[in-house]
């Protein structure tokens, strides 16, 4: 079986797709289930801030979040521009 | 030089059952190891009660050896099964059935030392409430084992299922994927549950009275933290049932072994971080039980955050499968 130039390259883009969003998603998802623990630690020791701790907990995440958007576009970028 | 189909399923399947145990092996040493470092610790801090203490490590330990044991039986029967049927996807199935139990062992051995651990302190600290500590202890620890009993499963699909008549050009890549995708999202999904097990054995020995609170905000975190081993369970599945219009290209079946790897490393940090969510969760209901319903609301709305890498993946993983 010969595989073509064409082929390979293909299947390289398939396969970075996939290693850039699993791995990418790896770090978003530890980082903000962190930001999720200590929110709660915080309403537990403050519950009256409440609101302000989940405010605060979800822009944190957001910021988290981005490099896992990252991640994605590239993903999307190797399997439908490149 | 040519190889004949049964020489690469002997390579396929040795291969894969070394895997399925070197891997195997390692998450659940380390689980039992940390727990019997606590026990002794426990003992250490109380040690007219070292009898309950190490009986109970026992028992934690016991709970966390059997993702390690799932790992032997599968290793056992790649190694001494006789296939019924032979063939080149044969043996990538093989190979995958052990890839994915040897990593679905590694989150589960971990996960389920931290609750068999917590509850040695625990009963060093409060004796008096050991036996709650021992029912919470086993149903904690029992729902970690849930992602090595998946990996174990799809392991069963891929060594028993036939695949006589499906091409080989991309079904190597979706057997070898679908092992891939349970078993690495199972690591996330066994280390978080384990997470939340652990707070929760700790904050019953702190605040016995709390255990109703406890182990219901326990069990939602965990159920929260295994969807993404569910999601793998998914994938793994969409890929040994869909059938594959045969191709002369590596890129469909490149494709389909890439939807496999997308969704398993994706699974495992949401899984890791919706149990850290859920282990603050846990902790804190116990130290402020008045305030169980705004933790139980901000782990849910964390968790959901947390959760959407993983929902990423699923969305690259089913491109990947039935769009390109």
């Amino acid at each position: 079986m010969a595989i073509e130039g064409a082929d390979l390259i293909k299947a390289a883009a398939f396969l970075g797709a996939g290693i850039s969003m699993g791995l990418g998603a790896i770090g978003p998802g530890v980082g903000e289930g962190m930001v999720a623990a200590k929110a709660c630690e915080a309403i537990g020791r403050n519950p009256k801030e409440a609101g302000l701790l989940t405010r605060t907990m979800l822009v944190g995440q957001a910021v988290s979040e981005s490099t896992g958007i990252y991640s994605l576009v590239i993903a999307l970028l190797l399997l439908f521009v490149v | 030089m040519a190889l004949d189909v049964i020489t690469v399923m002997n390579v396929a399947a040795f291969l894969g059952g070394g895997f399925a145990m070197g891997m195997g092996a390692v998450g659940a040493a380390i689980g039992e190891g940390y727990t019997a470092s606590q026990a002794n610790l426990a003992v250490s801090r109380n040690p007219k009660i070292s009898g309950d203490i190490f009986k109970n490590m026992l028992v934690g330990q016991a709970v966390a050896e059997s993702a390690s044991i799932f790992a032997l039986v599968i290793a056992i029967l790649l190694l001494f099964l006789n296939m019924p049927t032979s063939g080149y996807i044969q043996a990538a199935s093989l190979l995958g059935a052990g890839l994915c139990m040897g990593f679905g062992a590694l989150g589960s051995g971990v996960g389920s030392g931290f609750p068999a651990a917590e509850t040695c302190l625990g009963i060093a600290r409060q004796p008096s409430v050991s036996s709650r500590l021992t029912t919470n202890m086993l149903i904690g620890s029992a729902v970690c084992q849930t992602p090595a009993i998946l990996s174990m499963v799809v392991s069963l699909l891929l060594l028993f299922m036939q695949f006589q008549g499906i091409p080989f050009q991309p079904g190597w890549g979706a057997v070898i994927g679908a092992g891939l995708s349970t078993g690495l999202a199972a690591i996330g999904s066994g280390y978080g549950g384990g997470l939340a097990a652990g707070a929760s054995c700790e904050g019953i020995s702190r605040n016995p009275n709390t255990v109703a609170n406890v182990t219901t905000i326990m069990l939602v975190g965990q159920a929260v933290a295994q969807t993404s081993s569910i999601f793998g369970l998914l994938i793994s599945f969409i890929l040994i049932f869909k059938s594959f219009p045969e191709s002369q290209a590596l890129s469909p079946a490149v494709a389909l072994l890439s939807a496999g790897i997308c969704m398993g490393f994706g699974g495992i940090g949401p899984g890791i971080g919706n149990g850290a969510a859920a282990q603050g969760a846990v902790r804190w209901v116990a130290r402020n039980v008045d305030h169980a319903a705004d933790l139980m609301r901000i782990m849910l709305v964390g968790q959901a955050v947390s959760q959407s890498t993983a929902i990423y993946a699923m969305v690259v993983s089913l491109v990947l499968i039935f769009v390109l």
